[in-house]
């Protein structure tokens, strides 16, 4: 009797022990991620890389044979245009969409748009670039008569209508975080729904609202696939959107398969890793403390 | 609205205006989105159905790629997913319970919660990057199943944890006052009042987690997926084709491809992503509905 129990108190603190392990694990893993990006390409960027070169210069020649450039302003560029760009498109519809379902719809109704935004949002970034490349490009060649459909607008339409769903969710949630005594003190003092939306209800969300649009270009930034098809591989800084581009993400996709391991060229791209892992990280953690504070309240 | 000293004054008539004004705009804006869903839908299928036969989906790709069909690539999808699927959905689901179950409120479980957040945010491509560094370099297995289902595993994580989570609140906290109130540890508790009470919750994320894994194309290009394999993967250490992989290279890579082959693969691909969605969607409303508490 008393060994059995031994026994299963033994077995207890073991499966315990393994579930603090797997708790701990998306630090273990965050930490990986930055730690195997980083040492992988640490020999190029402490030893021979030009910081203010890989910052500033828009020249990205990596396979020059006399002069090998590692500028990525053009790349920083490409992603901040497509990414602007997506972001004229998200935050209206995506924040329209979030009050439009969260204030003036309700029951089924509510339901079937909910599901509608997560299917949007399933559909993989592959499909959204096939899109891109078979139905946007010729769209834009007809309409707009650009010599290539495969540029910034094109990259950013589909960019915008892939980061609308998470706009959409924590949009919705951060309206749906406003009490309900807001909404009827609005409504008991005469003023209709949308005016309690915009008076009282986009101020009380701000910082869950601002957390969506941040977190919408989070996801903009880091999408690779759907950019790698749809915005055409010029390494450039774009003047008009009409202009093909190419972004940080999709230059690690691009070139990442052609490049010998261990070469300066395949440690740049690592070095990219490093840089797009920052930006994302700081994007999100500043998302994270605006929804962290609009759940405090 | 006739006479009387009910009327509405010209102000509020004006505000009901702009009211329905913003309203028509919000729907229109919200319709605007239905729309590229169906018309993807509506594009894929009308544009990939005379390609999709039996023999489209159970045959190797032969010429070049541009005839045969997209077997393996089929075959390489369900390697990928279920291989993934059991290092997370585990891995997952414990931290989870660790979150739920034991944390409590302190910098630590905020580093976690903080972990998972950027998790979630880091681009696929710089999971890519993390899977050739960790599992095909130092690790050294290669570019193989294994390696790109470990990447996959990582990035599909943070979904698990937090549909789990999300499960695993909803059983009440009486439930596990009762429980412990009759002499049960805490992990007596976990596995037999709130684990039952919320296996299906749970399987919903996983599903959640399936179809992540099952469309994503950048964390498998350098650390499993194949162009072209000719066959089937024997086990995990082999390399393997996907459906997603495939949609990229016969778009972008291959010339001559027929312009149906394509669509039907990207209408595979998105039959096999939407049908878990929605089946993970109808399970989870199932559940709100019949909830016993």
């Amino acid at each position: 009797m008393r060994r059995a129990s031994l026994f299963s108190r033994l077995g207890e603190r073991l499966i315990e022990a393994v579930i603090v392990l797997c708790g701990l694990s998306a630090i273990f893993f965050v930490a990986a991620i930055f730690l195997f990006v980083f040492l992988s390409g640490a020999d190029f960027m402490l030893h021979r890389l030009d910081w203010g070169e890989f910052l500033t210069s828009a020249e990205w020649y990596p396979t020059s044979v006399s002069n090998k450039r590692y500028g990525t302003l053009a790349l920083i560029a490409g992603s901040a245009s497509v990414t602007g760009l997506a972001m004229l498109v998200a935050v209206p519809f995506g924040l329209g969409t979030a009050v439009f379902i969260s204030e003036f719809t309700e029951g089924r109704v509510r339901e079937v748009l909910k599901v509608v935004v997560e299917l949007l949002a399933a559909i993989p970034s592959v499909v959204w670039g096939f899109i891109g490349l078979v139905i946007m490009n010729p769209l834009i060649i007809d309409l707009l008569g650009a010599p290539i459909g495969l540029n910034v607008l094109n990259g950013g339409i589909i960019l915008g209508l892939m980061s609308v769903p998470i706009v959409v969710s924590i949009g919705e949630d951060a309206l749906k975080a406003v009490p309900d005594s807001y909404r009827e003190a609005s409504l008991a003092l005469g003023a209709t729904r949308w005016q309690s939306v915009y008076k009282v209800l986009f101020p009380a969300a701000r910082s869950g609202l601002l957390a969506a649009v941040l977190l919408g270009v989070g996801r903009a930034i880091g999408e690779t696939m759907a950019v790698l098809m749809a915005t055409g591989h010029a390494v450039q800084i774009p003047t008009s959107p009409l202009d093909s581009v190419r972004t940080l993400t999709a230059t690690i996709a691009a070139e990442l398969g052609e490049t010998a391991r261990g070469s300066d060229h395949y440690q740049a791209l690592f070095a990219i890793g490093v840089q797009l892992f920052a930006i994302t990280f700081v994007v999100n953690l500043t998302a994270d403390l605006l929804v962290r504070g609009v759940r405090r309240r | 609205m006739s006479s009387g000293r009910f009327r509405a004054s010209a102000h509020t008539l004006a505000a009901e205006r702009r009211q329905r004004v913003a309203k028509g705009v919000l729907a229109v804006a919200t319709a605007l989105l239905v729309l590229p869903l169906l018309g993807i839908l509506g594009l894929l299928v009308v544009n990939g159905w005379p390609a999709l036969t039996w023999e489209f989906l159970f045959t190797d790709p032969a010429a070049g790629m541009t005839a045969g069909g997209i077997y393996p690539a089929i075959v390489g999808t369900l390697w990928l997913i279920g291989v993934s699927l059991m290092i997370s959905a585990p891995i997952g689901v414990m931290a989870a319970i660790y979150l739920s179950e034991y944390a409590g409120d302190n910098w630590l479980t905020r580093g976690i919660h903080l972990a998972i957040v950027n998790l979630a945010g880091v681009p696929s491509i710089v999971h890519a990057l993390f899977g050739v560094g960790a599992f095909v370099l130092f690790l050294d297995l290669g570019t193989s199943v294994l390696s790109a289902s470990l990447t996959l595993a990582v990035m599909t994580l943070p979904v698990i944890i937090a549909s789990t989570r999300e499960a695993l609140a909803s059983v009440p906290l009486a439930f596990r006052h009762a429980c412990w109130a009759l002499g049960a540890s805490r992990w007596q508790t976990i596995r037999h009042i709130v684990l039952p009470n919320s296996i299906s919750g749970i399987l919903t994320g996983v599903i959640l987690q399936v179809s992540r894994a099952a469309g994503e194309t950048a964390p498998i290009m350098f650390t499993g997926a194949a162009f072209y394999l000719p066959f089937l993967p024997a086990s995990v250490r082999d390399q393997c084709m996907a459906l997603s992989m495939h949609l990229f290279t016969l778009s972008t890579q291959v010339p001559n491809v027929p312009p149906a082959f394509p669509y039907a693969t990207a209408l595979v691909l998105l039959a096999i992503v939407v049908a878990f969605n929605l089946f993970s969607i109808i399970l989870r409303s199932y559940l709100r509905a019949h909830r016993k508490w």
